[in-house]
């Protein structure tokens, strides 16, 4: 067979394969937004829920899984962000370094509702936290922590070896050089980490019923004190999220409109993971090109 | 094959009067691993003078230039002394990154900051402690014209730098390491990703800021180095064979391997 052959039919071979996994991914899309969305109304993104039935709104719910997000990478970005910069720079290539990756890789293959009881018997039981947005986030950092950094440590090295040797030949200390430098150039590629392992928190469930709970109790919105016990800030309050919302829907709620309940939580779902998406990406290239002058 | 030359039979100039050194290195050795890369190397660099540090691909000037700002720390072992205001500055008590102000580099590649051009100058300045605007103005525009790039770029400040051509890259680069007000300049093939336009530039500059700077340049282009150079080094599989004013090293180099390679009949 000839080059060109060869060449054209690989070409049509890998444009099958994009063209289904594109294909899949609208059609569920289509799918889920076209049976979700005739159910989605203001009253239904606002309203509070039937704690019996399961049944009204989902306010609550959606304000907590970002809430919930918010709060799982404040805590997980930083730790990760120097995990990542220890593997990149600091790390010397030796056993040390290679039981640190084996236990990060270990870590990310724990079943999500393995560290969901883990958190459950450490923070809520043992630590007397409770049911808690706190509980949760500290749960699903567990989750972020080894994605974020080896996406925080593979976006670092990959930038050139150059730049590192320009901050260096100029007196700037490796932290310095590090921060300043290496990190900007990074940034791109860690947003794009930090956009997927949100993806992950919003969409995650079984970890949050045993840490975050599965009730979503009416909070105030007018009472931003975190502090009090009705404000929604408080990260010491049980949060269901809306993850949580639409197995419990499903699953024991006793709702007469059930099906088309988690359709609409679903619906709401996936375009609040979009719009984080977009919105991480438009603040991503916004600080890139801040702090590196392109364009 | 390569021809086999003796590694006892070398000319090495020495300069009696120490004063008048920028810097010099005695019995150096640079170890990558077990690799013996860097044999004995005794060079003194006068002040204000460029020097040309020749030889093939794998002959040890890069790895040597690298040594003199301590840029081979952990990557390299380097042994020997390296004189500079009468410190030996290859003792592990030695501040390193105060040692790279002074002794400032530029790389064969341009690796500019993916900044503005103006951050690419004063973000190392500022991390040293200088803040007033005024002087981090005057820094700019007085780096710029030493590297002869204000005149392109001085509308422009504000723009990446990464959108500059590659010579002023290596132009900018030469100016980032000059806003430093360093004392000595090394400089690693600088020229050997440019275009001959470029090139020609860049060796106007250095010729200009040997006035000001001791300037230390690796090359593989021997007419580069006959241009521009006043000292002329030769090295060959990681030991100095020879070190002369550079007209006499190319119109009269003193032992075999010298003339072969400048001849161009080497191996």
């Amino acid at each position: 067979m000839n080059a060109k052959r060869t060449d054209f039919i690989a070409t049509v071979v890998i444009d099958l394969i994009v063209a289904s996994v594109v294909g899949i991914l609208f059609f569920l899309l289509a799918y889920i937004l076209t049976a979700g969305l005739p159910h989605v109304s203001w009253s239904f993104l606002t309203g509070a829920t039937d704690a019996f039935s399961g049944a009204g709104g989902i306010g609550v719910q959606l304000f907590n899984s970002f809430y919930l997000l918010v709060l799982t990478m404040l805590i997980s970005v930083p730790i990760s962000l120097g995990a990542g910069i220890y593997l990149a720079e600091y790390a010397k290539d030796n056993w040390r370094t290679s039981l640190i990756r084996s236990a990060i890789e270990v870590l990310s293959s724990l079943p999500s509702v393995v560290v969901g009881l883990f958190g459950f018997l450490l923070f809520v039981v043992k630590f007397k936290i409770g049911f808690s947005v706190i509980s949760g986030s500290i749960a699903l950092t567990f989750f972020n922590l080894p994605l974020l950094t080896r996406n925080i440590e593979e976006s670092l090295s990959a930038v050139s070896r150059s730049q590192r040797e320009a901050g260096l030949s100029l007196g700037l200390s490796k932290w310095k050089t590090e921060l300043g430098i290496i990190l900007p150039v990074a940034l791109p590629g860690i947003v794009t980490g930090i956009v997927l392992s949100a993806g992950r928190v919003f969409g995650e469930a079984a970890a949050l019923i045993y840490t975050a709970g599965q009730s979503a109790p009416v909070t105030n919105f007018a009472d931003w004190n975190p502090m009090d016990p009705a404000s929604p800030l408080n990260p010491f309050r049980p949060a269901e999220t809306l993850a949580v919302h639409i197995w419990k829907v499903n699953t024991e709620g006793l709702a007469s409109n059930a099906a088309a309940l988690s359709a609409a939580a679903s619906a709401v779902l996936i375009i609040a993971v979009l719009l984080f998406n977009l919105g991480a990406r438009l603040l991503g290239n916004y600080l890139y090109r801040r702090v590196t002058a392109s364009k | 094959m390569l021809k086999q030359y003796s590694f006892e039979e070398t000319a090495v100039q020495t300069f009696d009067d120490k004063t008048s050194l920028a810097m010099r290195t005695e019995d150096m050795q640079v170890f990558y691993g077990s690799n013996h890369a860097m044999f004995d190397a005794n060079l003194a660099f006068p002040k204000n003078q460029i020097t040309a540090l020749i030889g093939a691909s794998g002959s040890g000037k890069s790895t040597y230039l690298r040594s003199l700002n301590r840029m081979n720390d952990g990557i390299a072992t380097v042994t020997g002394k390296i004189w500079y205001h009468g410190v030996n500055i290859n003792e592990p008590g030695v501040n390193i990154y105060e040692i790279r102000r002074h002794i400032g580099m530029v790389f064969q590649r341009p690796n500019p900051f993916a900044k503005s051009i103006r951050e690419n100058i004063v973000y190392a300045l500022r991390a040293n402690g200088v803040k007033k605007k005024a002087e981090l103005e005057e820094r700019i525009e007085q780096s710029l014209k030493g590297a002869a790039l204000w005149d392109e770029v001085k509308d422009s400040l504000d723009k990446s730098a990464l959108s500059l051509s590659g010579g002023q890259q290596q132009r900018l680069c030469i100016a980032r390491s000059i806003a430093m007000a360093p004392d000595v300049l090394l400089l690693d093939e600088p020229c050997s990703a440019l275009d001959p336009i470029s090139t020609v530039k860049v060796e106007e500059t250095l010729l200009e800021l040997q006035k000001k700077y001791s300037i230390i340049i690796v090359t593989h282009n021997m007419q580069q180095a006959s241009r521009i150079s006043s000292q002329c080094a030769f090295f060959h599989l990681g030991h100095i064979m020879e070190y002369a004013p550079t007209g006499t090293m190319f119109s009269n180099p003193q032992i075999p391997v010298t003339q072969d390679y400048i001849a161009g009949s080497f191996g």
